[in-house]
């Protein structure tokens, strides 16, 4: 099979089968759910969703998202920007991913998916692999969820929040909490403790390549990835929202140094449908 | 209606007074037509355009469906539902409460509930929210048993146009009922007393 045909076959299992860390954690969270609750009934739909898109091909969200391709630095002259554009495009007119580019200056809809930053491709550190081989990681983000990513800024007086982890721990479950079920809980957080606006972003959106139950590098952080779990889930916003014990399935973080004027906590809010999925080339 | 076992079946037309019986927190199966219609359509009512299909005693969701056009096994080309999950009502909010009253449609279905001026309205001309399931595109395509037609496609493209869906089982759970209930409300309400106590801890 070409390239391009991988990267097509990439995009369709991507759009509708979630990773096996991802549908353990759905299929744990409906047992923990009491049977016959709303929280129940939601889970237990996603879950047939989620075989029947599998077993069909079809998108398993319609809102196939913004596409953001991690490439291996060791692929960049095979897996081109040009031969991820023009699998996006095929993929789109399959009907794997929704016409869903649109020009924000004129409203079009670039109906291939393709334009100029879209999708979004990434080279990054092979880690030592050869040229010519590597892995390509695709992470499709609906709109949804994206929606409900945020940023706060040490200290936050409003929030009795400091410049200290326990002031990052407060801005998280404030999240968690104003977010509600708006970003389709339950959900999957990417975390930056520091950094400036910019990376701060980036590196959150990085922790959501991590599987679920793979904790942080750090083990201050890590230690604060179990708190955190365990702390929203008591919130009882619950799956879509309706209430329930299940408001988020993972919490991934990560730190970057910051300035001394600045103390940035970035917040990935990634749906229960964190659709990614790695090629071997 | 609590204590049933399994969903609440719900067919087109849908009356008043099964609707008015309906309680937050009841799972529905929701089968006969429904007619999506979200950003666009709404703006488009609200600035007077002609309501393009009848919505009494019907059904509107919020949706953007993924639709193809492709030939059938009789070589008949038809439209096919690839994903059709809920998109999020709260953008629907200025236009609802007048869009209930005009049109007489007693299910709004999408995500993500809507708020007190539409929860009013619910109350005043029975009228529900049902809570479809974000990102359960898949399920809620197979559904949909048949495309009847499509309205205001050539205006508003295919993820905005109203698309009428004839589906067997859409399910659901009421979020908001005409007794003026909300289950985004109390949770709302209940997370927040739970963070208090989370941040004096």
């Amino acid at each position: 099979m070409n390239l391009v045909e991988r990267l097509v076959g990439l995009i369709r299992e991507t759009s509708s089968s979630l990773p096996t860390d991802v549908l353990a954690a759905l299929r744990a969270a409906y047992r923990r759910e009491d049977a016959g609750s709303s929280a129940s009934v939601v889970l237990r739909t996603i879950l047939d969703n989620c075989a029947l898109a599998s077993k069909t091909g079809s998108p398993l969200c319609q809102d196939t998202g913004t596409l953001a391709f991690f490439v291996d630095a060791s692929l960049r002259r095979k897996v081109s920007p040009d031969a991820i554009g023009e699998a996006v495009a095929i993929a789109t007119e399959r009907g794997h991913l929704r016409k869903n580019t649109i020009d924000p200056i004129t409203g079009k809809s670039y109906d291939d998916n393709r334009a100029e930053g879209a999708p979004v491709v990434r080279y990054v550190d092979a880690g030592g692999a050869a040229a010519g081989h590597g892995r390509v990681t695709l992470l499709m983000k609906g709109g949804g969820s994206e929606n409900m990513s945020r940023q706060y800024s040490l200290p936050d007086a409003g929030l009795g929040a400091g410049r200290d982890l326990e002031g990052v721990r407060i801005c998280v479950l404030d999240a968690v909490q104003k977010i509600q079920g708006y970003g389709c809980a339950p959900g999957i957080l990417g975390v930056c403790v520091g950094g400036d606006r910019a990376t701060g972003y980036e590196v959150a959106k990085e922790q959501l390549l991590r599987p679920i139950g793979v904790r942080g590098r750090r083990g201050a952080l890590a230690e604060m990835e179990r708190r955190l779990l365990e702390e929203a889930n008591t919130l009882g916003v619950g799956p879509m929202g309706l209430g329930g014990k299940t408001t988020l399935l993972g919490v991934n973080m990560a730190s970057r140094p910051r300035v001394p004027a600045s103390f940035f906590v970035t917040i990935a809010y990634m749906c229960w449908a964190c659709r990614r999925r790695t090629l071997e080339i | 209606m609590k204590g049933s076992i399994g969903p609440v079946e719900l067919t087109y037309p849908f009356g008043e007074r099964a609707v008015r019986a309906l309680e937050a927190g009841d799972a529905v199966a929701i089968s006969g037509r429904v007619y999506t219609g979200r950003d666009k359509f709404h703006k488009y009512i609200a600035d007077g355009g002609r309501m393009p299909v009848d919505f009494r005693d019907g059904a509107l969701y919020h949706c953007g469906p993924v639709v193809v056009r492709e030939k059938g096994a009789d070589g008949e080309l038809r439209w096919s539902v690839r994903s059709a999950g809920p998109t999020t009502s709260v953008r629907e909010n200025p236009y609802e409460p007048d869009f209930i009253a005009k049109s007489g449609v007693r299910i709004v279905i999408g995500k993500g509930g809507m708020d007190s001026a539409t929860l009013a309205a619910m109350k005043r001309h029975g009228c529900v929210y049902v809570q479809a399931v974000g990102g359960a595109g898949a399920l809620y395509a197979e559904s949909v048993k048949r495309v009847a037609g499509v309205s205001l496609l050539d205006e508003f493209g295919a993820a905005e146009a109203v698309w009428h869906f004839d589906v067997v089982g859409f399910r659901g759970v009421v979020a908001m009922d005409s007794r003026g209930r909300s289950l985004f409300a109390e949770v709302a309400e209940r997370s927040a007393r739970a963070l208090d106590e989370l941040r004096s801890r």
